[in-house]
């Protein structure tokens, strides 16, 4: 092959302008083209040793499936990534491409690396635009059943792999929608909810049952499910939300970012035709540096607040969000208080009014290897809002673990598994996604998923424990 | 889908339904309840389990129409469909024989109080029950009541029926005659519950009270239903509804509740503007009346 000529930048890929997105919930980059898709992929240096994959959980195929898009073959493209990526239209939105595979690309180190994720999402989105999602041909049935608790990343992944291997599948889900953190937390403007469905009718397309309104630990406890399935997987998420415990923290105003965000994607209250009421606020306060509080400060600003404030104890270089999210987050005229950490929440008449703060500098690395901050005595000061939204995150709920003794919880409320092959301490019950991580990321539930589904068929055929 | 088998209509404001619930009806236990919702624009609405048939597969759900989800909720009829019904949620109430026990159930409280009156009454404890309502028009299931507990005393806010006057009376007088009652339940509207812990706590009787914060999901999942009590905040929906009322942070959970009220007043109005003018005109304000006492 001759040598490559190195295009240094990635194509630019069209996006709602940010003064005219913050009046809408329209999804922000509108994606690529045909032609700029297979420009971009053609960026691609085809390395012997592709150090890409290296940063993709699920090992897509990155080489093989870019050096089809920028032939212009999106079928075999979309075709080659779904053998180890079920939702690619997914992935390639919300993956933290800039730590996972674009971030060791080699042309990173000089250059901008290759738009991975945008081209991962360009070849799903294509397909879908067929019209014509191939569903592979239905497997011999096993007559073998398994239970898939939550209906989220994980859930749905492991419901697809288990379904193509010819087990009878059932999906519970305790909401009366499915997708878990997929619809319940990312905002339409950032995952439109229509993707979701989607992905969620193809597995229902491979044969899985999705049961809603039913919360495993409540309606059936995980012995009663095993009297009727053979194994089970959970995925049940880490959606226990994390407060502060200061003072006036539930003073009227004071969300949590799941409550907030629920109300607004699943409970659609920015639609007026939706009855769920949320506060708009003038001022909007979200605490936390995280996808969870970009999107709410983002979603503050759509939902018609003045000024969105978001109050993160480090700097910007150890903000957790993907880089994307930050950076659109502060186009749409997001504030960052950085180096600031909330002390109290002061109201009048029961509802919030001002935060109060202190001012941080950084210390030594922590355990995390970022740089601690350390309040500044006496630095305190008051930013008044009329919302807060505390995004500072979350754990497992604690629901399943109360009704099953045996199985193992770690002490942040994790459930413990084998990370080979994701069994918990319970005979028949495996185990997925952020209930095994706490709040992670989208694929990394989906490649736990994954190593469980091979798993559950191993155990469903040989009995072996 | 859930389907309405039965209606009952017990004022303009308080309803009744049935409704088919298989797996709710198989497990639900007295003191947890629902969250049901209407069909795809509905709110998420939590409704005490007030009776159970898991035979029949049925669930029973009283309401008061306090908003715009509730009075819609009590246009359906019998036969239309409620697009969800989860649950059952929360813990049960810990039913054991204490011996000699009071049931306080303000308005719709009664509803909830019910099935825990009945059951306490078949663990064997002696059941006083006292209920009290605005007036004689929003009481029901008296004859309910009177066969399932040992004593019943009822009050109402105009003298329109019983004694003329607030539950804490009678709850008073009873705890100063009798020195040996073991546990006391109260359930209807916060202002009536707190008063009702008020009430018990010079006597040191432990006071049971099932809160009825603003919800969203009902499993633990949006913290929206916190609460404060002596220990630290809990989540009523997975951490109770019952708590015990002398720990609880009464001021702060009443304002709490009336977070929403704005929102909740515009979305009536709304909704009143579109159609259903009259009618709910008169629901409106009995509505609201009621539910800001609530
Ligand atoms: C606001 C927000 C933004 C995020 N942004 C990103 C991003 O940009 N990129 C990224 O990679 N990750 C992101 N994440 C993290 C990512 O969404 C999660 O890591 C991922 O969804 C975990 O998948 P899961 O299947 O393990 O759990 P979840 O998605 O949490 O799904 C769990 C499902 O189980 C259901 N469930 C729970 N308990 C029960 C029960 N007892 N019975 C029945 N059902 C039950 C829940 O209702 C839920 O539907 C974000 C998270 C949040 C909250
Ligand atoms: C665990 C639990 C069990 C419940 N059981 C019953 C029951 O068996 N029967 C019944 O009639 N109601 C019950 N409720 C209360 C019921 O859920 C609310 O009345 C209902 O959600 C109001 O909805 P809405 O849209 O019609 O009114 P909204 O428009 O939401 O509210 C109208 C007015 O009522 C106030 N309000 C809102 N929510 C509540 C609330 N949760 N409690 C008191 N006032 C409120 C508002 O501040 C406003 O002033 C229960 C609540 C909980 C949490
Ligand atoms: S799945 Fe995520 S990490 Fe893997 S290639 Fe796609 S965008 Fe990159
Ligand atoms: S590392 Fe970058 S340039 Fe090399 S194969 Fe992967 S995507 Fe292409
Ligand atoms: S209703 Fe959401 S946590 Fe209780």
């Amino acid at each position: 092959m001759a040598k490559k000529i190195i295009v240094p930048c990635k194509v630019k890929m069209p996006e709602q302008p940010a003064g005219e997105r913050v009046h809408n919930y329209q999804e922000v980059p509108y994606g690529y083209t045909p032609e700029e898709a297979m420009e971009e992929a053609r960026r691609c240096l085809q390395c012997a040793r592709p150090t890409c994959m290296d940063g993709c959980p699920v090992n897509v195929n990155i080489p093989g499936f870019l050096a089809l898009v920028a032939d212009g073959d999106f079928q075999g493209a979309v075709d080659m990534i779904k053998l180890t990526n079920a939702l690619p239209a997914i992935t390639g939105r919300v993956c933290p491409q800039e730590v996972q595979c674009e971030g060791v690309c080699v042309l990173n180190k000089k250059f901008e690396p290759v738009g991975i994720g945008r081209l991962e999402r360009f070849v799903a989105d294509w397909e879908a635009g067929q019209g014509k999602i191939a569903i592979p041909q239905a497997p011999p049935q096993t007559g073998r059943k398994v239970a898939v608790v939550g209906s989220g990343p994980a859930g749905l992944t492991a419901a697809a792999d288990l379904a193509r291997m010819g087990h009878e599948v059932d999906v519970f889900e305790a909401l009366h929608e499915p997708g878990g953190v997929l619809v319940y937390g990312i905002p339409e403007f950032r995952l439109p909810k229509a993707i979701v469905k989607r992905e969620v009718d193809y597995v229902k397309s491979l044969g899985a049952d999705v049961h809603l309104d039913f919360i495993v630990g409540s309606v059936a406890t995980l012995d009663e499910l095993l009297e009727k399935y053979d194994a089970i997987l959970l995925g049940t998420g880490a959606g226990l939300p994390w407060f502060m415990g200061l003072p006036g923290e539930n003073l009227g105003g004071v969300y949590s970012s799941n409550e907030y965000l629920t109300r607004v994607n699943l409970m659609k209250a920015y639609r007026p035709e939706y009855d769920t009421p949320v506060s708009r606020g003038n001022r909007v306060l979200t605490i936390g540096g995280g996808n969870t509080a970009m999107d709410a400060a983002r979603t503050a600003l759509r939902l018609g607040s003045k000024e969105s404030i978001i109050v993160y104890r480090r700097s910007r270089a150890e903000l957790p969000a993907r880089a994307e999210e930050v950076h659109h987050a502060e186009e749409e005229g997001v504030q960052f208080n950085l180096l600031t950490t909330p002390v109290a929440f002061h109201g009048k008449d029961g509802r919030v009014t001002a935060l109060e703060c202190i001012k941080n500098e950084l210390g030594e690395p922590d355990a995390s290897g970022r740089r601690k901050p350390v309040p500044i005595e006496g630095s305190n000061f008051f930013i008044e809002a009329d919302v807060m939204v505390i995004a500072i995150g979350q754990s497992p709920s604690p629901l399943i673990a109360n009704t099953t003794p045996e199985l193992k919880t770690m002490k942040n409320g994790t459930v413990a598994a084998d990370t080979a092959t994701m069994k918990t301490s319970k005979k028949g019950v495996f185990a997925a996604g952020d209930i095994i991580t706490g709040g992670a990321t989208v694929i990394l539930a989906m490649g736990q998923a994954k190593i469980a589904a091979s798993a559950i068929d191993e155990y469903l055929k040989t009995g072996v424990w | 889908m859930y389907k309405i088998l039965r209606k009952e209509v017990f004022s303009e404001t308080v309803k009744l339904m049935v409704l088919e619930a298989p797996l709710v009806a198989h497990k639900a236990k007295a003191g947890q309840f629902v969250i049901v919702r209407m069909d795809e624009t509905g709110e998420r609405i939590p409704l005490t389990i007030a009776d159970f048939d898991a035979e029949k597969g049925t669930i029973t759900i009283i309401f008061q129409e306090v908003g715009k989800s509730t009075m819609q909720m009590g246009l359906m009829e019998e036969g239309e469909y409620f697009e969800n019904v989860v649950g059952p949620l929360g813990h049960a109430t810990e039913i054991k024989n204490y011996g000699k026990v009071i049931v306080v159930a303000g308005g719709v409280g009664i509803a909830p109080i019910f099935p825990i009156a009945r059951a306490l009454k078949q663990a064997g404890n002696h059941v006083t029950a006292i209920i009290g309502a605005r007036n004689k028009s929003l009481l029901f299931w008296e004859d309910r009541m009177r066969a399932e507990t040992d004593h019943v005393i009822i009050c109402t806010d105009d003298g329109s029926y019983g004694r003329k006057g607030l539950v804490t009376e009678p709850l008073k007088e009873i705890l100063e005659q009798n020195k040996d009652i073991a546990q006391v339940w109260a359930i209807g509207p916060s202002i009536m519950m707190k008063f009702a812990s008020l009430t018990t706590k010079p006597f040191n009787v432990p006071t049971l009270v099932s809160l009825n914060t603003v919800m969203v999901d009902g499993t633990g999942m949006c913290g929206g239903c916190r609460v404060v009590m002596d220990s630290g905040a809990k989540f009523v929906c997975v951490d109770g509804p019952e708590f015990d009322g002398h720990h609880v942070d009464w001021d702060l959970l009443l304002s709490r509740l009336s977070f929403f009220r704005d929102e909740e007043r515009q979305a009536v109005e709304r909704w009143k503007e579109q159609d259903h003018k009259c009618r709910t005109d008169i629901m409106f304000e009995n509505g609201i009346k009621e539910g800001q006492n609530g």
